[in-house]
């Protein structure tokens, strides 16, 4: 085949990507080595003392990334446990098939910044329906934006709803493309419920698994809507995620020489662990 | 043992869909609510708990300037940048995925695996990375607070998906399907646009909503890039947040906001229950 074909279809997609992004890419480097802010709104050479700063006095930078470690790591877990037990469970027939499978569906279609203003609408202390009803069984009114402890868990409740969804659509996918011999030797074979799940189901759905918890890691770590409108990283800075923080830097305070310090430093992080999640999860998953 | 499971799994199942419709049906009570009924006391069933009344979604028809919250204009904006941006992402993403599914590249030590992972790693970039280049970007070509300016932005989200869902779909499109094409005297193009093409047409289907989805659902890349010329509908209902909330028209603009794609959940499923998206997506 005549190679030049090849590079026609490749061509204009990946330069449209590229001349779209070497702009940014380029420019947030070069703003990282600049002390750009709202006194000084130039591109100056200060070299490297804004990372000196982040890696030496920045305490909140590294906690805001380990909330945000914490927050879409759980998550994820949540999702993937209920998204596949979701998903096992209308795999097979049952009652409703269909009618479940689109409800099961439907948050993951919602726009999740404006799901958060109901939710907000919804865990709202002394108007909302939440703690309406569970005083009427005689719960005290909970904290839900309020505590900084329950503010973090009130953030997960709201990422379960909105992107079980996703979890349980991929593994739904995959259980519906997997093949049909093993589970009849194991019918065969009289294994029970929990070994086929086990030794069957399992196991042909690692790469499936490992590639929707990627999938989920990569968007969870961009938390940022859900708490823009819910918490505002609020209380104080309980639910604040790297994101926010550099959004308050950058776009609130206009340290833009340091936000772009902190969004490099941050993707680099980012890439690197993204990469070392996906090696250990193969690991651990597919056992030869 | 049988029986014990059962009851669990539908009991499971009963609580889920309930904490999935719980909002939704809130927000249909509240969007039929006035000030008295939402801030004496919680309310919940119209007529039996309060009087409802049509102001919530009267309002949103209303032109601002007779105290009303204009969304239709944000309504369109958002469609048409959804859709753009969606057209675009699949028409290149869909030539560069099978570009990658069929030929080989090779350049110094990039291969066809390392392009594939150039595109798709484009997701992990956080938004607020991005929006400050894209901020500063955009007002020096004048784009800022434009519709264009917001659709050369959303194809960076959504061609990722699109090059993600196609190279995996024309990896499962047997490769004899071009071949046979070629010895019968197409050239490359007319054989992927007249063999290929046709037989991926379930594959584009699904990255196309799915690029609908990411680009209608998207907040940040909006709120940071428009300010007052031009409004997307997520920015416009989250504005309505600020000050004093109106819980009524905020309720009716969200519900009236996540509706249309709603019915992508329908037809996502048909593809499921067909089993047509199993290959597409893996």
């Amino acid at each position: 085949m005549n190679f030049k074909h090849k590079f026609v279809f490749l061509f204009p997609g990946l330069f449209v990507l590229i001349g779209i992004l070497i702009f940014p890419i380029i420019f947030t480097i070069r703003l990282s080595l600049s002390g750009w802010n709202s006194y000084t709104p130039e591109m100056n050479f200060i070299g490297i003392t804004n990372y000196i700063r982040l890696f030496t006095d920045d305490p909140r930078f590294w906690e805001s990334f380990f909330r945000l470690s914490f927050l879409s790591v759980t998550t994820v877990i949540l999702q993937y446990v209920i998204g596949f037990a979701l998903a096992l469970m209308v795999w097979r027939e049952i009652k409703f098939k269909r009618f479940f499978r689109v409800i099961f569906l439907i948050p993951m279609m919602t726009t999740p910044v404006i799901m958060t203003v109901i939710w907000r609408t919804f865990f709202h202390e002394s108007l909302g329906p939440v703690n309406d009803l569970l005083g009427n069984i005689g719960v005290k009114p909970i904290l839900w934006l309020s505590d900084p402890v329950i503010a973090k868990f009130t953030v997960i409740i709201v990422e379960v709803w909105q992107w079980t969804p996703f979890m349980f659509l991929l593994l739904l996918a995959g259980l519906l493309s997997l093949p049909k011999e093993p589970f009849l030797a194991a019918a065969i074979d009289g294994a029970s419920p929990y070994r086929k799940f086990v030794y069957v189901t399992f196991p042909l759905m690692a790469p499936i698994s490992i590639g929707a918890i990627i999938i989920r890691l990569i968007e969870a770590s961009k938390i940022m809507d859900t708490v823009f409108v819910l918490t505002s990283g609020g209380p104080g800075t309980a639910t604040e995620t790297s994101s926010f923080y550099i959004y308050i830097k950058g776009l609130r305070e206009f340290q833009m020489g340091y936000a772009a310090t902190l969004s490099f430093t941050y993707l680099v992080i980012m890439i690197i662990s993204l990469t070392i999640i996906a090696k250990v999860l193969t690991k651990l998953m597919i056992k030869e | 043992m049988e029986k014990l499971y059962t009851f669990l799994k539908y009991t499971f199942i009963t609580l889920w869909t309930v904490f999935i419709v719980a909002p939704f049906l809130w927000a249909v009570s509240t969007s039929f609510k006035d000030f008295q009924s939402v801030n004496s006391k919680v309310t919940y069933i119209p007529w039996l708990d309060f009087e409802p009344t049509l102001e919530g979604w009267r309002v949103l028809v209303k032109s601002p300037a007779r105290g009303g919250v204009d969304i239709v204009e944000p309504y369109f904006n958002s469609i048409f940048v959804t859709c753009t941006a969606s057209l675009v992402s699949i028409v290149l993403g869909t030539l560069a995925a099978y570009a990658l599914s069929r030929f080989t590249f090779k350049a110094g030590f990039v291969r066809n695996n390392d392009i594939t992972f150039f595109f798709i790693s484009q997701r992990i970039m956080p938004p607020i990375v991005l929006s400050i280049p894209f901020f500063i970007f955009l007002s020096t070509i004048g784009l800022l607070d434009s519709l264009l300016g917001l659709v050369v932005v959303y194809i960076v989200l959504l061609m990722p998906i699109a090059v993600w869902i196609m190279v995996d779909f024309f990896n499962r499109v047997p490769k004899e399907l071009d071949e046979t094409a070629l010895i019968d005297g197409c050239n490359p193009y007319q054989a992927f646009y007249k063999v290929v093409l046709p037989n991926s047409i379930p594959g584009l289907i699904v990255a196309g909503m799915f690029c609908i989805i990411f680009g209608w659902i998207d907040f940040f890349f909006a709120f940071i890039l428009t300010f007052t010329e031009v409004q997307l509908l997520p920015v416009k209902v989250v504005a309505l947040n600020s000050s004093i909330t109106p819980w009524w028209s905020l309720s009716a603009s969200a519900l009236i906001s996540v509706a249309p794609l709603i019915i992508v959940a329908f037809v996502v499923e048909r593809y499921l229950s067909k089993g047509n998206l199993s290959g597409a997506l893996k």
